[in-house]
């Protein structure tokens, strides 16, 4: 479905991702590991376009757009790193953004359903999203890209600055969006325990380069990876 | 009594003008953080050409008219070819800074190259009396609950209420104004969700090229002419009525130019000494809120949690 050969790139003079190869099918999980610094977010913004980049990138079959914008009306919703809500909008404002490309008429319908999978943010509609708090807005964040009915949805480490039992919870929302919906997620976490319980295949990315891949249970299985990422 | 409540109807009149052109700047500023120091020369270029459509015999409404819809025009190409190609994320903001400073002084000088140099008489868009040596005619004057009020005063005001009105109405009842808020609010997430900023951001530069538009004209036939130095001062009041209210507040910009012109027709009408120094009002105002709270009556820090 996704499929990103020999890419590089980052900003400006400063090269971040060096000849990356990496797939995602459809109705896959894939988990991208690495430290921080490793350039997984830049990872994402080279496949949305934010940044320039050099090697092929294309999704079903077509070269990708190069200019975030076209890459969300090819399918592809980003929920981006620090969550990206609107902050001064309302929840319910936000999620209508999340649907601005649709001209059909069940937005409305959608919204409810995600206020219906997410109660705290129904409870919260008209809420402006800067006001909530951090698992809140990352929750918006996801709601927000799912209203744009994606193909694939891209998530920028949806962990950082959650506690614990959110994050979990948060991965198990992911799970069952994927397994009941056919959701096909490609994902870049710090926390790799999570991450590989609900991915099929992981890539790890270490100084922009890809240094290791495949199925998630022989990641977890890998010694080395095991001491780096996964601390046990 | 009488004296201040006629001093009271002169600062709403000029605060209509001053409202709709600091509304102008907080369009601008909210979607590009820049208070656009042009937008006065802007208003004074699309004044002249009301005048000039007024002079080759249209009737005053339907030149104003097409002059804001020529205005917005401008404003949209001047976004696309003056503004975004200095524009954007790695580039300074101080580049638009520039541009808008050129643009100040280009349009000021085109406006007297193409147009004309002189004050030029600028007919009234409302009931007049006719007065003998006045091409224009004098502002009628109707009772309204025992107060005298001219018809220049009712008539800004009905268009800052109309402007406030259509303005609602685009940003909160539309999927257009949503989608100017996002790009006000989060350029890059607006982006992601397909929104092309880019066009956004012409929207808001044509938004504000018609209000200043209409604002100019207005306060034309408030003056009886068009002459180059028409925008400068009222510019200046613009400032402060958004630097009042907080300069990413439409309503902050409607009541900061209403308090602004208030204060200055109060002060310059009781005390005389200050009738020579009006502008000192306006630089005492803004120099008292930026003290006392820097974000204006009506601007929102940014607080957001994490």
């Amino acid at each position: 479905m996704l499929r990103l050969e020999g890419v590089t790139g980052g900003y400006g003079p400063v090269t971040v991702l060096r000849d990356i190869d990496l797939t995602v099918s459809e109705g896959e999980v894939v988990v991208v590991l690495g430290a921080n610094g490793a350039g997984k977010t830049t990872m994402l913004r080279a496949i949305t376009g934010e940044i320039a980049t050099q090697g092929s990138l294309s999704f079903e079959g077509a070269a990708l757009p190069r200019n975030p914008e076209n890459v969300a009306r090819a399918g592809i919703a980003h929920v981006p790193q620090g969550r990206g809500t609107f902050a001064d909008l309302t929840t319910e404002e936000n999620l209508r953004l999340g649907a601005v490309l649709r001209s059909d008429g069940d937005v409305r319908r959608d919204i409810d359903h995600w206020l219906e999978v997410f109660p705290r943010l129904g409870d919260r509609r008209e809420q402006a999203a800067g006001s909530m708090s951090g698992g809140e807005q990352q929750m918006l964040a996801i709601a927000r890209a799912m209203m744009l009915r994606p193909r694939l949805l891209l998530l920028d480490e949806p962990s950082l600055g959650l506690a614990p039992l959110i994050t979990r919870d948060l991965f198990e929302r992911l799970g069952a969006l994927n397994r009941d919906e056919g959701l096909t997620v490609l994902v870049v976490e710090q926390n790799a325990n999570l991450a590989l319980e609900i991915g099929h295949r992981g890539y790890v990315l270490e100084t922009g380069q890809i240094v290791a891949s495949g199925p998630s249970h022989q990641l977890r299985d890998d010694d080395a990876i095991r001491k780096a990422y996964l601390g046990f | 009594m009488d004296l201040f409540i006629s001093l009271v109807l002169t600062g709403i009149g000029n605060g209509a003008v001053y409202a709709s052109v600091a509304l102008a700047l907080v369009l601008i500023f909210r979607t590009t953080g820049l208070l656009n120091l042009a937008q006065g020369e802007m208003a004074l270029f699309s004044t002249y050409f009301a005048w000039k459509l007024t002079s080759l015999g249209l009737p005053i409404i339907p030149a104003i008219a097409i002059t804001v819809v020529a205005s917005m025009v401008a404003g949209a190409v001047i976004e696309r070819f003056l503004i975004r190609p200095v524009d954007g994320p790695g580039k300074s903001p101080l580049n638009v800074l520039i541009v808008m400073l050129g643009l100040f002084l280009a349009l000021n000088a085109l406006a007297q190259l193409i147009f004309s140099t002189d004050a030029e008489p600028m007919p009234k868009p409302w009931p007049t009396v006719g007065s003998p040596g006045d091409p224009t005619g004098r502002d009628a004057i109707i009772e309204v609950l025992g107060a005298r009020v001219s018809w220049s005063t009712i008539a800004l005001v009905i268009a800052l209420l109309v402007e406030c009105l259509l303005l609602y109405v685009l940003f909160q009842k539309t999927k257009i104004g949503l989608m100017l808020r996002a790009v006000a609010a989060n350029p890059e997430s607006a982006r992601l969700v397909g929104i092309r900023a880019s066009t956004m951001l012409m929207l808001g530069w044509a938004l504000a090229a018609g209000l200043g538009a209409l604002a100019g004209s207005l306060v034309a036939a408030e003056q009886r002419s068009v002459n180059p130095g028409l925008m400068a001062l009222v510019l200046v009041y613009a400032f402060a009525a958004a630097a009042l209210g907080g300069f990413d507040s439409p309503v902050g910009a409607v009541v900061g130019g209403m308090i602004v012109a208030i204060a200055e027709a109060l002060t310059v009408g009781y005390v005389d000494a200050l009738s020579g120094i009006a502008l000192a009002v306006p630089f005492a105002l803004i120099l008292l809120v930026l003290l006392v709270r820097p974000t204006g009556l009506f601007g929102r820090k940014v607080v957001e949690r994490v």
